[in-house]
């Protein structure tokens, strides 16, 4: 009886291990540690509660993490390839980390899912992005926000404090051009570091000009100090925050000092202020609660990026597996097709609409404007 | 420009000066009586920040047991030397007060109403938690290789720094934390308000550096350890343990380093990895004063808070460029005025 038991266990195991080599493999790339961990924490936190299911496919999920390093990153991206033969690949969490693995997910025809921030993973598109797909907002998308709300307000000169790195860069940028063709002029334009003990001179730069408006753009708890600050100088014009800023350390790191800032995010920050009817309030919801649950803390925004990674994939899958055997070229190939095919796929950020020029898929739906009251975020359309 | 940005910018850079000029004399401190290049002290600095701002969340800190496990290595660290000792064994009797010292802590950390505190209680027991930190981290790792060469110190102390900002990330998360305000009154003069906080952190800085001065000039262990700083084997040879200024030198330095961070966390939001950055602006103003002369030392580091101040004013994309030049002139002359002697004896 009990060789019978054995011999049947290990028939059983060794079908589940035969099958389980026709799973889908996902590697997932994360800096959970190094400067980037703001980011790259609540990313890895998220990969437990990826879709394990899609279609008729199982999903297995490797992990890996790159200590914020972009070489890392590369190395870690070839032993997924190479060693795993993933079909996709999640992450990695710094944009200039994703920009420099491009051309080797092109070389292996693998499709990668970017976390990040920056536009120019995606744009402008050529034969070796197309094999990247960007599942944030792209910067213009909340700035268009901000701008038509600092219009409205009648805001006509506009200050600008962030980062002295990719994403103050790239906001720079997008918010000089379009604050321009808005006829709102951009008076100030300072940089800091993240680590910075303090920003007094610049703010004080900005504070010499009185500008009606003030934009800062720096990712994670660093959007705090700028903002403080300025206050403690006896600013009082209105306040502007880019999505960085869309976590809860924001609110406990400034107190009263951010009261009344606006920014532009996604809806997971006013959920249950969101009405029913929008596509990704049912799926934020059960993110963050699941998020919670396994974590003991609320996710940021940065988490919810990974997971629709996640989501994007769970509904390509199956169209790819009717072409082509997961672990071939052939089925990769017909994956990278399937995610360019997204045709309004929900997931917690928003809708998810791909095309072969925009590998970043976010519309209207994927963003909402936000004001901080009484020390809690509130959606600003809804009263 | 006008008189008060420039006073405002002053009053910044003075702040921020203070911290760099304390952090400066303790890596001078640290590298002249045990030729170590304390680069870990800016993680003390962060550690004593975020211990306060988790305690004044109410949380009972990790770090407890950091220390905790330190302890214990530090005690299986003395055993095993007692067993090698050739006058055979003898048990360490120091080993039970370190150990009820640790295990008091916990205990209190679980206990006490945390957030509840008076300020100064809470800032006493963030020092209480951090300062043990670098004795035991000098008998752990640096004990055993005081007589290798400079170079591999400096190798060993940046190992140490890495495994820090990592434990750091461990134990207080990637948010960044910022603590409340000492007290919210400020001094008006003439058209510049002075923040309460900077008061603070210029007394204490003054306060610290008198009681520097006090402790080399006037007591016992003060001498010995300038002593030291001349010349070990002299040292040495008169009975000052090498040992005990290195243990000494380490607390002292943890000490500055966390009261640095308890000075400023209300200023400014620190993360697990801000440590290098402030400390390196510290080891700057050593630099300035060649890592043998105090005075020139604080000074120098007084010199970069300044200058970090105006260039963020005049051109924030370039500051930390500029203060990191600032370097490159103070070295040349350097090697241009002091004659080269042969490494270490």
């Amino acid at each position: 009886m009990h060789f019978k038991q054995a011999v049947s266990t290990l028939l059983l195991s060794a079908i589940c291990l035969s099958s389980a080599q026709a799973d889908v493999k996902v590697g997932v790339i994360t800096s959970s540690t190094g400067p980037l961990a703001l980011v790259g924490l609540p990313q890895k936190n998220s990969t437990p509660l990826l879709p394990t299911q899609a279609g008729d496919q199982k999903v297995t999920y490797i992990p890996l993490d790159d200590g914020s390093d972009p070489t890392a990153t590369v190395k870690a991206l070839k032993k997924l390839i190479s060693e795993e033969n993933v079909d996709a690949i999640i992450g990695p969490s710094g944009s200039p980390n994703a920009m420099g693995v491009i051309q080797f997910v092109a070389e292996a025809g693998v499709p990668l899912l970017a976390p990040v921030g920056t536009a120019a993973v995606v744009l402008p598109m050529n034969e070796q992005k197309k094999w990247v797909f960007k599942t944030t907002q792209n910067d213009d998308l909340i700035a268009k926000a901000l701008v038509g709300d600092m219009t409205a307000r009648g805001v006509k000169t506009l200050g600008f404090i962030g980062t002295a790195d990719p994403y103050g860069e790239n906001w720079s940028k997008v918010i000089g051009a379009m604050a321009a063709e808005h006829g709102i002029k951009l008076v100030a334009n300072e940089r800091f570091q993240r680590q910075d003990t303090s920003v007094t001179g610049q703010s004080l730069k900005v504070l010499s000009v009185r500008p009606d408006a003030v934009l800062v753009a720096a990712p994670g708890s660093a959007a705090v100090l700028p903002q403080t600050t300025l206050f403690d100088q006896g600013y009082r014009g209105q306040m502007y925050q880019t999505h960085g800023a869309a976590l809860p350390d924001f609110l406990k790191l400034g107190g009263k000092k951010v009261e009344g800032t606006i920014l532009a995010a996604s809806l997971m920050l006013v959920l249950d202020q969101m009405p029913d009817s929008h596509p990704s309030k049912q799926l934020a919801g059960e993110y963050v609660a699941a998020y919670e649950k396994l974590n003991g803390s609320k996710p940021a925004t940065f988490g919810a990026n990974t997971f629709d990674a996640g989501l994007l994939l769970q509904k390509a899958i199956p169209l790819a597996a009717a072409k082509a055997a997961p672990g071939t070229p052939e089925f990769r190939a017909a994956l990278r097709d399937a995610l360019e095919a997204s045709h309004e796929v929900p997931a917690t950020q928003g809708v998810y609409n791909m095309t072969p020029d925009d590998h970043s898929g976010f519309d209207e739906r994927g963003r909402e404007l936000i004001q901080v009251k009484n020390g809690t975020w509130t959606l600003l359309g809804s009263n | 420009m006008n008189l008060q940005i420039a006073l405002l910018l002053g009053q910044d850079g003075i702040t921020n000066g203070a911290i760099y000029a304390l952090l400066a004399l303790s890596l001078l401190l640290v590298f002249t009586v045990t030729r170590i290049l304390l680069i870990p002290q800016g993680e003390f600095v962060t550690y004593g920040a975020l211990t306060m701002a988790s305690l004044q969340a109410g949380q009972p800190t990790a770090l407890v047991w950091l220390l905790l496990g330190l302890t214990l290595a530090d005690c299986a660290m003395d055993l095993y030397d007692a067993t090698r000792s050739s006058r055979g064994f003898r048990f360490q009797k120091r080993i039970v007060p370190k150990l009820a010292y640790a295990l008091l802590l916990l205990g209190l950390l679980r206990s006490l109403p945390l957030a509840e505190l008076p300020m100064a209680v809470q800032a006493l027991l963030t020092l209480a938690l951090v300062v043990p930190l670098g004795p035991q981290l000098y008998r752990l790792v640096f004990q055993p290789l005081a007589s290798a060469s400079s170079l591999v110190l400096l190798i060993v102390s940046i190992a140490v720094h890495v495994a820090m900002v990592g434990i750091g990330l461990l134990m207080f998360g990637p948010e960044g934390a910022r603590t409340a305000p000492f007290s919210e009154a400020g001094l008006t003069l003439g058209p510049v308000t002075f923040n309460a906080q900077t008061l603070w952190v210029i007394a204490v800085s003054l306060a610290l550096i008198v009681g520097l001065f006090l402790f080399f000039e006037r007591s016992l262990y003060g001498k010995a350890l300038r002593a030291t700083a001349v010349n070990r084997l002299g040292a040495r040879l008169m009975g000052i343990s090498p040992t005990l200024a290195g243990k000494a030198t380490f607390a002292l330095a943890t000490f500055i380093g966390a009261l640095s961070g308890i000075l400023i966390a209300p200023i400014t939001t620190l993360y697990f990895d801000s440590g290098f950055v402030i400390s390196l602006k510290g080891f700057v103003g050593a630099i300035i004063g060649g890592l043998v002369s105090y005075p020139v030392a604080a000074l120098g580091a007084l010199g970069v808070g300044l200058i970090e101040a105006f260039s963020m004013f005049w051109a924030s994309t370039y500051k930390e460029i500029i203060v990191f030049t600032l370097i490159i002139p103070f070295l040349l002359w350097r090697s241009l005025t002091s004659r080269h002697v042969e490494d270490d004896e």
